[in-house]
C-alpha cells in the first residue's frame, strides 16, 4: 500500500488554494464542498491572480480565510452591488459572489435582481438550504411549506410567513442573465456537475456573456438538527421538489 | 492487493461520515480515536479493498482526503 | 481639459471635478436637490475619455455598496445623495470606515425630518460629524460655501479619504448645489494606472499575485480583544486627523468683538450680517469652519477672552452650536439663530439675534 503513496498517483488531494485553515463549518456541511469546488475552479482556469471574490453575510462569512484569493466582504445582500462595481471597474478581473438564501433572497433580493438585469459579468454562487444558518436556524425566504424553524417551530405556515421564494426561477426571464442553473452537492455526480456548471458560470463572466447563477441546493446539520447522511437524504425527499435541480437557462 | 489507498488528515477530519458513506467499497470508517478537536476521525478499515476512484475526495468538505491509485 | 473658467451650478461643479481630478467611479441614485450631479456626469460620458464608470444604481443603499466595492480595489469613487438617501447609505459608510476604505460621498442637504422638503437644509449635521451609522467612527466632513468650493472638495475629500484610509465627506446644503457661480475647473489629472493602484495602495484587492498573502477586506472580528485593536487603530487614525485637518476661514475676526461662526449656506448669509453690521460700526466677525470632522477647535478656542459673545447661524434647530460651545469651553455666551424645515434665516433676522445678544453680555 505504501508503495502506492507516491506524487505521480495522486488522483485527488486538497485544492492548492484551499489553505491549511479548519474551517468553521458543521461537520458535513456543504460550504465546505462548494469552496472546494470554486478554489479548483479558479486553479484551473488559471485565475487565481486574477479572481476577486465578495463573501457575504451568514455562515460563509469567512469564506475569505479559506480561500487563498483576494476578498471583499460585503455588507448583508450586498454582495451583487459590490461585485458589480469591482467588475465595472477592471473588467479584466474574474468577479464572483458567493450568497446564501437569506442574504440573497431576502435581504439582498433587490441587489441580486438589478445586478442580473443590467447583466452584470459576475458569477453569483447562490447556497439554498432553506434556513438561517449562522444565527441559530431561523426561517428564510426558501424555507419549505410545514418546515420547522427557530421561527416557525410549528412549521412555515404560508397564511403566516407566505411561499418558499424559488428567486432563481424569477431569474430566468431577465435578459440579463446567460446562465441559470441549479445543481446540488450530494453525490460524486452531483459535485462533478455542480463544477462543471461553476467553470461555465466563471467562462461565461470572463467572455462578457452577462450574469450566470449556479444555485447549489444545501443543506444545514445543524439547522436541520440531522447527521450529513440524513441531510442529504432529507433534502433529495423535501427539497427537491421545491426546488429540482437542473439548468433553467443556459444560453 | 489494493489498487488505491487514501490518506486523511485527521487533525482537519471532523467526522461527518460522507466519505464512509460515498466509498463504494466499504473501505472508510470513523474510528475510536479522536483528534485534537474532539471528532471521531475517518480511517480505513479494509484498505485492501480501496480502488483509488476518490469518491472520499470528492463528498469531503474538508478536502482532507488525498487519494492514489496505482496506474 | 486645460483650466477652464465656467459658470456652474455646485452640483454641476461636483461632476466636472470628480472627472478633472480622475476619479474611477461615480455610483448613484436620483433625489432632489443632488440630480444634477449624475445628470452632468450621464452628460459627460467620461466613461469614452477618462475612463471613469458612471452607474445608476437601483438604490442608494446599492450605489454606496458600489462605492464599497470599488474602494476595496483601491479605485477612487464616490457616490452623493441628500438627506433621506444619505440616512440609507449610513450602513455602508460604517463599512467602509471598519475596513478603513477610502471613499467620497457627497450630501447636499434638504431639511427634515423623514421625506421633510426639497428645500435646504443642515439638520445632518449631527448624522454626519457624530457617527451617522453604528459603531465608533468618523468621517472627514467638509463644508463648502460656494461652487467654486464645491469642486475644489471633490479632490480634498479624494486626498483626506486615501491620506487617511476613510471615508470623506462634502456636506453641503441645497442652497450650494443648486447656487450658480464663476467656477474655475482644474486641469485633467490622469486616472491612476492599476500598477500605480497596487503600488500606492498595496492593500487594494486586485487579485492576489502569488508573491503575497492575499488582500481581504472584512469589518468583522469575532475576538473582541482583536476588535478592540482595530478600533484603537481607527482612534489613533481621528486623533491624528484631528491634529492636522483642522480648516476654517476667518472674515473681519482681527478686531471682533462678536463672532458669527456658520458653515455653508448659513455662512453666505451671514457673510452679509458682517458687511451690514461693520457699517453700523458693529465689530463682528465671521468664522466659518471648512472640517466640520474634525471641528476646527484649536482655533476657535482662541476666541474665548477676545470676543464678547458668539452666534452661531445654522439651517437647523441648533447642532453645531454644541461643538462651538465646547470649543470656547464655554468661556464666553454662544447664542443661536436658525430656522428649519428648509426655510433659510434672512441677513436681518440674523442681524437682529446678534443685536439681541448684544444687549445680553
Amino acid at each position: 500500500m505504501e508503495n502506492i503513496k507516491k506524487s505521480e498517483n495522486i488522483v485527488f488531494e486538497k485544492p492548492r488554494l484551499i489553505n491549511d485553515t479548519p474551517m468553521h463549518y458543521c461537520p458535513g456541511c456543504t460550504h465546505g464542498v462548494a469552496h472546494n469546488l470554486i478554489a479548483s475552479v479558479i486553479d484551473e482556469m488559471g485565475l487565481a491572480e486574477t479572481t476577486i471574490g465578495i463573501a457575504p453575510v451568514g455562515c460563509a462569512v469567512f469564506a475569505y480565510k479559506y480561500v487563498d484569493i483576494d476578498w471583499i466582504e460585503a455588507a448583508h445582500g450586498r454582495a451583487p452591488a459590490v461585485a458589480t462595481a469591482v467588475k465595472r471597474l477592471s473588467p479584466d478581473k474574474m468577479v464572483f459572489t458567493y450568497q446564501g438564501d437569506g442574504d440573497l433572497a431576502a435581504i439582498g433580493t433587490a441587489e441580486t435582481i438589478h445586478a442580473c438585469n443590467r447583466g452584470e459579468n459576475i458569477a453569483i454562487i447562490y447556497i439554498n438550504n432553506a434556513i438561517y444558518g449562522m444565527t441559530g436556524g431561523q426561517m428564510s425566504p426558501t424555507t419549505i411549506v410545514d418546515m420547522k424553524t427557530a421561527t416557525c417551530p410549528y412549521g412555515r405556515n404560508v397564511a403566516l410567513n407566505g411561499y418558499p421564494l424559488k428567486i432563481t426561477d424569477i431569474l430566468v426571464p431577465l435578459e440579463g442573465t446567460c446562465l441559470v442553473t441549479r445543481e446540488s452537492a450530494h453525490t460524486v455526480a452531483a459535485i462533478k456537475r455542480t463544477k462543471k456548471m461553476i467553470r461555465k458560470a466563471f467562462e461565461n463572466s470572463l467572455a462578457g456573456k452577462g450574469t450566470s447563477i449556479v444555485e447549489i441546493v444545501s443543506t444545514c446539520t445543524a439547522g436541520w438538527k440531522m447527521t450529513a447522511d440524513q441531510a442529504n437524504k432529507w433534502m433529495v425527499e423535501n427539497l427537491f421538489p421545491a426546488y429540482p435541480p437542473g439548468t433553467l437557462k443556459d444560453i | 492487493m489494493a489498487k488505491g489507498t487514501v490518506e486523511i488528515d485527521t487533525a482537519r477530519c471532523k467526522g461527518c461520515e460522507l466519505c464512509v458513506v460515498a466509498c463504494p467499497t466499504d473501505v472508510l470508517a470513523l474510528g475510536k480515536e479522536v483528534n485534537g478537536k474532539g471528532y471521531h476521525f475517518a480511517t480505513m478499515v479494509k484498505p485492501d479493498e480501496c480502488i483509488g476512484c476518490a469518491s472520499c475526495g470528492y463528498v469531503c468538505p474538508d478536502a482532507c482526503i488525498t487519494v492514489y491509485k496505482q496506474k | 481639459m486645460a483650466e477652464e473658467t465656467r459658470l456652474l451650478k455646485g452640483n454641476e461643479a461636483i461632476a466636472h471635478a470628480a472627472i478633472r481630478y480622475g476619479a474611477d467611479g461615480y455610483f448613484g441614485y436620483p433625489i432632489t436637490p443632488q440630480s444634477e450631479i449624475m445628470e452632468t456626469l450621464m452628460d459627460e460620458q467620461p466613461w469614452e475619455t477618462t475612463g471613469m464608470v458612471v452607474l445608476q444604481a437601483e438604490s442608494e443603499v446599492a450605489a454606496i455598496n458600489m462605492v464599497y466595492g470599488g474602494a476595496g480595489c483601491g479605485k477612487k469613487c464616490m457616490t452623493s445623495s441628500s438627506s433621506p438617501g444619505i440616512s440609507l447609505k449610513q450602513e455602508g459608510i460604517s463599512y467602509l470606515a471598519g475596513t478603513e476604505l477610502p471613499a467620497l460621498i457627497v450630501n447636499v442637504m434638504r431639511g427634515g425630518p423623514g421625506l421633510g422638503t426639497i428645500q435646504p437644509g443642515q439638520a445632518d449635521y449631527f448624522q454626519a460629524v457624530k457617527g451617522g451609522g453604528h459603531g465608533d467612527y468618523r468621517v472627514l466632513t467638509l463644508a463648502p460655501a460656494s461652487a467654486q468650493e464645491m469642486a475644489d472638495h471633490v479632490a480634498l475629500g479624494f486626498d483626506l479619504a486615501f491620506k487617511y484610509r476613510n471615508p470623506a465627506m462634502i456636506l453641503a446644503d441645497g442652497l450650494i448645489g443648486q447656487l450658480m457661480e464663476k467656477v474655475t475647473l482644474a486641469p485633467q489629472k490622469p486616472r491612476r494606472t492599476e500598477a500605480e493602484i497596487r503600488k500606492e495602495c498595496p492593500w487594494a484587492a486586485l487579485g492576489k499575485p502569488a508573491d503575497r498573502a492575499p488582500n481581504i477586506h472584512t469589518s468583522l472580528e469575532l475576538d473582541p480583544t482583536v476588535c478592540e485593536q482595530h478600533n484603537l487603530r481607527f482612534q489613533a487614525k481621528y486623533k491624528a486627523a484631528e491634529e492636522n485637518e483642522q480648516r476654517y476661514e476667518e472674515l473681519c475676526c482681527e478686531d471682533a468683538e462678536y463672532l458669527i461662526v456658520a458653515f455653508g449656506a448659513a455662512a453666505r448669509i451671514s457673510q452679509k450680517v458682517v458687511e451690514t453690521a461693520r457699517k453700523e460700526g458693529v465689530k463682528v466677525g465671521l468664522f466659518r469652519p471648512i472640517t466640520l470632522w474634525p471641528y476646527p477647535i484649536t482655533r476657535l478656542n482662541t476666541y474665548k477672552n477676545k470676543v464678547k459673545g458668539i452666534l452661531t447661524v445654522e439651517l437647523n434647530a441648533g447642532q453645531m452650536i454644541e461643538d462651538v460651545k465646547l470649543a470656547v469651553e464655554c468661556k464666553v455666551p454662544v447664542a443661536f439663530c436658525g430656522r428649519m424645515g428648509g426655510s433659510i434665516p434672512t441677513p436681518q433676522e440674523v442681524y437682529d439675534a446678534l443685536k439681541e445678544l448684544s444687549l445680553r453680555v
